[in-house]
Formats: structure tokens, sequence, C-alpha cells
């Protein structure tokens, strides 16, 4: 079988003493979506983290496609076409939908300047597809309601054909129709062979949109599962008493 | 009660067209105040300083007077060339209290290159020493800037305490540098770039000529604008808002124009220009209220119609001018400045999008450096000499225009053009009560509360939008 798209091995962070993450390794293919599920403090976030480049571990290995890479921040992140849609919703408050959806990644004119009027039409094919409702490209992020900003979030994660997209409780602050219309993004992303880290406290979206499911309890793995061999409650059980299903893959 | 309900619709009707104006325009609200603002307090001003005249008129004012806003443009350069970096440093969520110490440290470095190292050497005069004296102020400016930067964004340091250690330290370096003396006279080149020398005066020719090349800018800059926003079939302005907005600009820029090119230059100054390059003096009658210059008998004396030439735009004006403009491009053309802003508007998701936020910092700190170098050449060449004293307490003042300009210390929020503004504001109150013989304390007094109301009335608005 072909090398993982994403494996971390033997992942170890500690804070101030606190092991935050212990020896958890996961590893995701093309196509694939594996949830990451656990308490509040089991470290799934944290985890994500090392992937993303927005922390850095003490121990352990990231392989893409089966060699070694470093990631020390952000941009080195990204440079391995690793997007992330954070739960605090990481945008800028100050600027337009448009100037978040290409931060970091701005189109440019001939001249070297920003190409504005081209990122706004951009911005508005994307939205207009994700989101149909929007209209407000005018206005700076911060009057944008939860579900917009969610979306604003999600288009910029998409926009820049990632490989590997991690997404922190995307559907925390959508209403039931957004939630659907992530659920169908992921689907179609899913058919794009784009690998998905999916971390989600709602263990029935993890159960219709993963493949598998890694579980996470005190900063250690529980174990991970194909979410075809087991229940509802197998899972809830790895969650709330770290136990493993009898069927475990 | 009829008449009060059609007053009351009336008053309906003129704010929904006020409201169309706003909208169509895309003008924003602050900027109108401040244009407001700016123009009460020069009338007023005019009025009052017209009151304490001996033969007192509403006509008789002196702050409306091309003397009075000439002299006004020019003094505002300095602190209006650094209050266009202060906005960036200030949007990134920074502050430099530094710039005045450094101002002072760099003139004085920059005057000594030119009295006593090069001036000595290579005779008083060289095209050289002008140069070097510039090129000093300016390379000298960005690395401080650069060291400031560093300490605070790699070294963590809060910009706070790193440029208040500066504001202390390196005045200290300014006096140490000039033993507590003045250093004096510059080179003539270098006076230039000051405006207090008749050769920085660009001409009523060349100011016009300058004067509609803006104009063109202007309309070219609305029309290619269109032209984008059509490329892509967006919505586009009204026509007649287009108009509006092109005729306003022009309009301010040839009535600006038109007051600098008004100004006389001195009595003494004429007298001199005509000696020096043989120009001959028309015979006139002597008339003390008149500016140019004749004969009557074998006196050269002012008169009505005689010799006289007009100052036009100022070296130092351009050069703020300038910077204005091209530091609003930075800010919201450049992949630089957008940086800036969404750093100052939430620096975490700055540094997740991969901005290298650091690096953002130490640039931004460098080119407030780099501004503070450029307006210590203006403030030295404008004095003719260099003291350790020269740009004291000028920061608090950078900083307070920045702030009436409407840029938010929470960061994210500010305009070049505001802070413009600000600094003329500012300057205009100062020098209106020069005007009214005011006390130095007195001003103080009143530019710190006009710089805390200021801030007041920009929360309330804000407020009342959200």
């Amino acid at each position: 079988m072909d090398a993982p798209l994403v494996e971390l091995r033997n992942i170890s962070v500690s804070f101030g003493g606190v092991k935050a993450v212990d020896d958890v390794s996961v590893n995701l293919y093309p196509g694939e979506v594996v949830g990451l599920l656990g308490h509040n403090g089991a470290g799934k976030s944290t985890l994500i983290k090392i992937l993303s480049g927005a922390y850095k571990r003490d121990g352990g290995k990231i392989f893409i496609n089966g060699e070694e890479v470093q990631i020390s921040n952000p941009r080195d992140a990204k440079a391995y076409g690793i997007e992330t849609i954070y739960q605090a919703l990481a945008l800028a408050d100050n600027v337009d939908a448009a100037a978040n959806l290409y931060l970091g990644r701005e189109l440019k004119t001939r001249w070297g300047t920003l190409d504005d009027v081209a990122m706004e039409a951009e911005t508005r094919r994307v939205m207009g597809r994700l989101n149909p409702n929007f209209t407000r490209f005018k206005e700076p992020a911060k009057s944008l309601s939860g579900g917009q900003r969610q979306s604003v979030a999600i288009a910029r994660a998409i926009l820049f054909n990632a490989r590997i997209l991690i997404m922190d409780e995307p559907t925390a602050a959508l209403g039931p129709q957004e939630t659907r219309m992530v659920a169908d993004l992921i689907h179609e992303l899913k058919r794009q062979g784009i690998g998905i880290f999916l971390i989600d406290h709602d263990i029935h979206t993890v159960m219709d949109l993963c493949d598998r499911a890694s579980v996470m309890k005190n900063g250690k793995l529980v174990g991970t599962v194909n979410v075809k061999d087991v229940t509802d409650d197998d899972i809830l059980g790895m969650i709330i008493l770290g136990k493993q299903p009898e069927k475990a893959a | 009660m009829a008449t009060e309900q059609s007053s009351k619709s009336a008053t309906a009707k003129s704010e929904g067209l006020i409201r169309t104006f706003l909208k169509a325009t895309e003008l924003d609200v602050r900027i109108l105040g401040m244009l407001g603002a700016l123009l009460l307090v020069w009338c007023t001003f005019d009025v009052l300083s017209g009151l304490i005249q001996p033969n007192a008129s509403i006509f008789s004012g002196l702050f409306l007077t091309p003397r009075n806003l000439w002299t006004l443009l020019v003094q505002t350069s300095s602190i209006a060339v650094m209050a266009t970096g202060m906005v960036l440093v200030i949007v990134m969520r920074q502050i430099d209290l530094s710039v005045g110490s450094m101002l002072s440290m760099l003139a004085v470095a920059g005057a000594m290159v030119q009295v006593f190292m090069l001036g000595p050497w290579l005779g008083v005069g060289h095209p050289i020493i002008w140069v070097a004296g510039v090129a000093t102020c300016l390379v000298l400016g960005t690395l401080v800037g650069v060291f400031n930067g560093v300490l605070t964004a790699y070294l963590q340091i809060p910009s706070f305490i790193v440029t208040l250690g500066g504001l202390i330290a390196y005045s200290g370096i300014a006096f140490l540098l000039a033993s507590g003396v003045t250093i004096a006279p510059l080179d003539q080149t270098y006076d230039i770039i000051g405006g207090g020398v008749p050769q920085s005066w660009l001409g009523p020719m060349w100011s016009w000529v300058l004067g509609l090349a803006a104009c063109a800018l202007i309309v070219f800059g609305i029309l290619s604008g269109r032209k984008q926003r059509r490329r892509f079939s967006f919505p586009l302005r009204p026509v007649w808002a287009e108009i509006v907005l092109a005729s306003i600009g022009s309009a301010a820029v040839l009535l600006t124009t038109y007051v600098v090119n008004s100004y006389p230059w001195p009595f003494g100054l004429i007298k001199q220009y005509a000696q020096d390059h043989n120009v001959t003096i028309p015979v006139g009658d002597a008339n003390s209220d008149g500016n140019a210059i004749c004969m009557a008998g074998d006196q050269v004396v002012r008169c009505m119609d005689g010799l006289v030439y007009y100052t036009g735009y100022a070296v130092p004006v351009l050069i703020a001018l300038m910077v204005g403009a091209v530091m609003t491009f930075v800010a919201t053309r450049t992949k630089f400045g957008r940086y800036i802003y969404a750093i100052g508007g939430n620096p975490e998701a700055a540094e997740l999008a991969g901005i290298n936020t650091r690096m953002v910092t130490v640039k931004v700190f460098a080119l407030m450096g780099f501004l503070a170098g450029l307006s210590a050449v203006i403030s030295s060449a404008r004095l003719d000499a260099a003291t350790n004293a020269l740009g004291q307490s000028n920061e608090l003042y950078v900083i307070a225009a920045t702030v009436i300009g409407g840029t938010s210390l929470a960061g994210g929020i500010g305009t070049v053009y505001g802070a413009l503004l600000g600094a003329l504001l500012m300057q205009s109150i100062q020098s209106g009560m020069q005007l009214l013989n005011l006390p130095a304390a007195f001003q103080n007094i009143v530019v710190g509360t006009v710089l805390v109301m200021a801030v007041f009335v920009d929360q309330l608005y804000r407020r009342r939008v959200k």
C-alpha cells in the first residue's frame, strides 16, 4: 500500500510539565476523512496545531508522502499544502472577506500592487458556490455573523488547492442548513482526493462524515477505529472510559 | 403643528440627501468631520485675530492670509511626514515614542557630517556635502528603526518600553554628539529642503504645473478605478458622484496652489535678489501696505506696483505631500500594507495565515526610522542648524496628529490622509494661538484638550455606527 499522505508518529507536546499530547501516532490517506475525538483538553487541537505549524513539538516525527518533513511555523505547513480552519476562526476582523480569503497570498497586478478587483471577483465566485446568500463583500469581517465568518474561513481554506485540510470544529457556529453545506463540501473535497482531519465534538457528525476515527483521552491515543465497524456506543466508551472496543481496527 | 411637521419632513429629506451623497461618493464621514473641524478652527482664529487688531473688523483677520497659510503648511511638514509612518506603527498595535529624540540625534549627526567632517575636507559648498548630510539622516534613521523593530519583534520587548528607552537614550546620544551646542551653519543646498530660502520656493509657474498635474492624476485615478470595476462588472459609483469627487479634489488642489502663489517673498529678499541678479527695480510711489519693491529716489521702498516675486509651493511641503501619496499607496495597494492592517486586526490570524509578522514589524519600524530621518533633514534644514533639542516632544505631536486623524490605538484602523489632516489641524491650533499672542503654556493646554476631545468624539461616532 502507498505511504499515507500524512503520518504523525509518536508526537509529544508538553506545556510547563503537563503532557498535552503524549506519544500519539495518527495517519491520513488521500481522499480520506479521519475524525479526531475526545473531551475538551484531550489534546486534539494541540495535536493538530503541531501539523499546522502553530505549536512546536517536543518529540516525534511528521511524514508527508512517506518523507520526513520539518514544520516549525505556519508558513512551512502551507508549503506542504496543509490548510487549517481554526476553531477560533482566525480572521482579521478589520478587513473584508476578499482580503481575508487571500491573506498571505494576495493576487497582484503586473505592477506588483494588490489586485483587489480580481480578488473580489474570485471571492464572489467561491462564496457564491459556498454560501449563495452572502452579499456583504465590502464590509469588515467584524460585522459578519458567525455563520458568514465560518464560510469565509472555509472558503479561504479550499481556495488554495490544499492537499491536506484540517478542520477544527467547522460546524460549531453554524445552523442546520449551513452544517449540511459543510457536509456536502467535505464529500466534494474527498472526491478530489484531499485528506481531511476533522475535529468535532458531535459524534453523529463524525459517524456520518468520517472513514476512520482516532480517539484521544488525557493526551494519549485511546485507539483508531474504522467507523463502519463500530457503533456510537463503542466510540462513546472510548471517549469517556478510554476503553478499546472489541473490534478494533 | 403643520409647519412643525413640514419642517420635520424637510429635515428628514435633507438627511436622506446627505446619506445618498455619502453612500454614492463612498466618502468617509470622519474625514468630512475633520475637514469641518479644520474649517471651523481656521475661521474662528481668523475672526479672533482680526478682533485684536488696532483697527478691528471681521476682515482684518490674520489667519486666512496667504502668508499664514503658507507658513502653516511649511511648519506642518516635519510632523506630517512622521505621522504618515506613525499610522502604520499604531495600526500594527505598536507605538514609537522615540521619533522626537531620534530626530534630534539624526539631525545632529547629519549636521556634524556637513560642518565638521566634509566641510573642512571638501570645502564649503561641495555638492557631496548635502547629499552626505541627507544620506546620513536617512540611513542612520532606517538603522535605528531596524534596531527598535528587532528589539520589539524578535526579543519580544513591548514597543512602548523599547521606544521609551529610545526616547531617553537617543536624546542623550544627541546631547553627547552635539556637546550641547548648536551646529551651524549647514550646507546651502541642504537648506533648500527646509523651505526657508528662496531657492526652495517653486514659484507660481511650476506650482501651477504641479497643481494641474495633480488634478490630472485625480481624474486619471477615478477613471482607471471605474475601468477596473467594469472589467469584472462590479457595481459602479454613479457618474455624478465621480464628477463631484473629481471636482472637489481638483478644486482643493487649485485653491491651495492659488493661495501659495499669492504669498510674496519678504521685502528684504526681493531687494537682495534684485541686487544679486542685476534686476532693474521700477520707479514707483512708496506704500507701506504693498508687497512689491520700487525705487523712490535712491531708496528702495515698499510699493503696490513694482518688482515682486511669489513663493509658490515650498520644497518641504512637496516632500510631505509626496510622502503622503507614497504612504497611502503603501498602506492600501501593497501586500506589505495589507499585512500591517491584518496584523493590527488579529495578530494571531495573521501569523496563522503564514505572514511573517516579525519581519513586517521590523520593516514598519525601519520605515518609521527612515521618515524620522527625513523629518530630521527638513527640520534642521529649515533652521539652518541642528541642536540636541530640535525634535523635543515631537513624538507627542506626531502621535497626537495620528490619533486625531482617526487612527485607533487598539490597532487595525487608520488612514494616512487622516494623519496628514490631524497634523494640519494641530499645527493650525498652535499657530492660531501664537497669532493671538497666547502664552505657550496655554497652547499646550488647548492642544491636549483637543486631543482628548477628538478621540472621544471618534469613539461616540464608532459606537453609533455599530
